[in-house]
């Protein structure tokens, strides 16, 4: 899968059979009916063997889920979340070429006509789009109103208005799809609104903060993967009379791994539970991810030298793990914006 | 005519990944603290038999354990798979092959089971014997080791695997047959079952209830771990290796 970059279509349909695709939608509309810890361990270990497949689910119950729940209506929650439950991925569209980080800066518009509104626009990186069957497109209906004017619209894949571009060849979680998505005169009428027009951009700011916290058990996976594919082969591997992990250098390196494993463990779950209680989690989601994603791509680095030749060979799955790292510290909001935002939260509390 | 009840005694043992120790005094091995899960043949007798289930030979699928009260727990993963009922049988007594084959009698009496399929040894003790006892004590034909069921006309045709390879026998039901490894590949529960079964009631009753003389017949006199492995020897001839093997007291 990493090597052609295309996720196998028997492990998604198993992701939907098994109830990973819908872990904290309620019974009745074909969920799981669990809390947001639940969603976050099963990201966490998927992450431990596959971080592109832990993103595929990840995606599908935070950033999809989460809006849908959250601000969807009766007609809408009924209309998608079986089919999201079931067989239809979904992806969230609001980045684009120019921009990311300053996310509302966003050129894709969405003109009324009458009943309807047409969105036209091009969005990039977008996960799971090349499975996607479901599509919630950030669009402006009027730029003169700022990031005021940014509208959350559902889209159903089979709409002829949009379509799935390019497949980006990427470093890391290769056979998780990141395509370019097209808005070509879509048409979609006002009933595919979600939540209110013109608060776009609040709803994407709460979302990507529940996100935060997804990725960064996708990433807590992957650290801990890390160390388990090194662990038993350097105890195993002997040189110089001794097992490596016998000696005190790689000890010093693979103890430093352990606990800052523990370390981010903690920060996730604890930001998973301040969320469950309703409490404030932003600061903390945030702490969680750029500390987690730091920790893992450290961890994954440190494992391809700990296990010496083999490590950097596609033998081993640390390799893999090295390569799917990096995305961590980037996409869901980048480690800068992360200091960013916590830096505001840590000025407040003195003022 | 399908079958009204497949009974599945299960056992709760040491994981199969678990990396077991002799505890120190050497009575046994260190279960304090230690990941349990269903015995994995056992997991494939539930398997088997919720397959008979989808393909309508049987109407339910009973499972029943001995054990203390954390057995539960693999009964309430057992239901997510497929289990219709199950029966906890409580007791902190470690009971031998006989002593569960006695009890397991008792349950078949009272559920009126048809089949009773169980896994063929538990992965603790590897006995191999509560299924061929259980027949004998029910006076049921039994089908150990098997590796392919199939149920037609009130009887099972199974295939068994043998020292020599595989032998298909038919035994007329009601009968006992064991699970070997090749049987199937038990499938995963799926989230939402997991949570269903965490609703569905166990029969709970205690061992005594059930009035069976289950003391032990045999003492474990000591459990040790394998000899460590010796290098091995590189022999220049026939004659040489027919020698060391008659000093070594082999042959």
């Amino acid at each position: 899968m990493d090597k052609k970059g295309i996720m196998c279509p028997d492990l998604i349909k198993q992701c939907f059979e098994q109830g990973y695709m819908g872990i904290e939608v309620s019974d009745e509309l074909g969920g799981a009916g669990l809390k947001f810890m639940s969603a976050i361990i099963t990201i966490e270990e998927l992450a431990r063997i596959d971080p592109s497949v832990s993103v595929l689910v990840d995606v599908q119950n935070t950033l999809v889920g989460i809006p849908l729940r959250k601000w969807g209506n009766k007609a809408q929650q009924e209309k998608w979340f079986p089919r999201l439950c079931t067989d239809t991925v979904g992806s969230f569209c609001l980045s684009e070429w120019t921009s990311g980080s300053d996310a509302f800066a966003l050129k894709t518009t969405a003109k009324r006509d009458g009943k309807n509104f047409v969105l036209n626009g091009s969005k990039a990186w977008i996960t799971n789009s090349g499975e996607a069957g479901f599509f919630i497109v950030f669009a402006n209906i009027d730029h003169s109103l700022g990031y005021k004017g940014i509208t959350a619209f559902l889209v159903d894949g089979s709409n002829p208005g949009i379509r799935v571009g390019k497949r980006e060849d990427k470093l890391g979680i290769r056979s998780s799809s990141t395509c370019e998505v097209i808005l070509d005169n879509c048409v979609v009428s006002e009933e595919d609104v979600l939540g209110e027009v013109g608060k776009g951009y609040k709803y994407a700011i709460e979302v990507l903060n529940e996100g935060r916290i997804g990725i960064a058990a996708q990433m807590l996976g992957l650290a801990q993967g890390a160390l388990d594919a090194t662990m038993p082969y350097i105890i195993q591997r002997q040189q110089f009379g001794k097992s490596i992990a016998s000696f005190q250098g790689v000890q010093f390196d693979y103890a430093q791994i352990a606990t800052e494993i523990q370390a981010a463990r903690l920060l996730v779950y604890n930001a998973t539970r301040l969320q469950e209680a309703g409490l404030p989690f932003v600061k903390e989601a945030a702490m969680a991810k750029l500390f987690t994603s730091n920790i893992a791509a450290n961890a994954a680095s440190k494992c391809v030298e700990m296990l010496g030749g083999v490590g950097f060979t596609k033998e081993f799955p640390v390799e893999k793990f090295y390569r799917d790292s990096k995305i961590g510290q980037i996409y869901e909001g980048t480690s800068n914006i992360q200091l960013q935002t916590i830096a505001g939260f840590v000025k407040k509390d003195y003022e | 005519m399908s079958l009204a009840r497949v009974l599945v005694p299960v056992k709760r043992t040491v994981d199969y990944a678990v990396k077991i120790r002799v505890k120190p005094d050497n009575t046994g091995v260190e279960t304090k603290n230690v990941k349990m899960s269903t015995n994995p043949f056992d997991e494939i007798a539930v398997e088997e038999a919720v397959k008979l289930k989808e393909k309508g030979l049987v109407k339910e699928v009973v499972a029943v354990t001995i054990g203390p009260k954390d057995a539960a727990e693999i009964l309430r993963k057992l239901m997510a798979v497929g289990v219709d009922r199950s029966i906890h049988i409580e007791t902190d007594e470690d009971l031998q092959p006989l002593a569960v084959a006695k009890v397991l009698k008792k349950v078949v009496e009272k559920e009126n089971s048809d089949l009773v399929l169980l896994g063929k040894q538990a992965i603790d003790d590897d006995s191999c014997q509560t299924g061929q006892l259980l027949g004998g004590l029910l006076n049921w034909p039994q089908a150990s080791f098997a590796s392919e069921v199939n149920v037609e006309g009130g009887k099972a045709i199974v295939k068994r695997e043998i020292d020599g390879g595989l032998e298909t026998v038919s035994v007329q039901l009601p009968a006992v047959i064991s699970a070997d490894l090749r049987l199937n590949t038990p499938r995963y529960a799926k989230l939402k079952d997991i949570m269903a079964a965490r609703k569905m009631t166990i029969d709970t009753s205690s061992l005594a209830d059930w009035g069976v003389d289950t003391t032990p017949r045999f003492d474990v006199v000591s459990v040790q771990d394998p000899p460590t492995r010796a290098g091995g020897v590189k022999v220049e001839s026939v004659q040489e290796l027919v020698q060391k093997l008659k000093n070594d007291g082999v042959l």
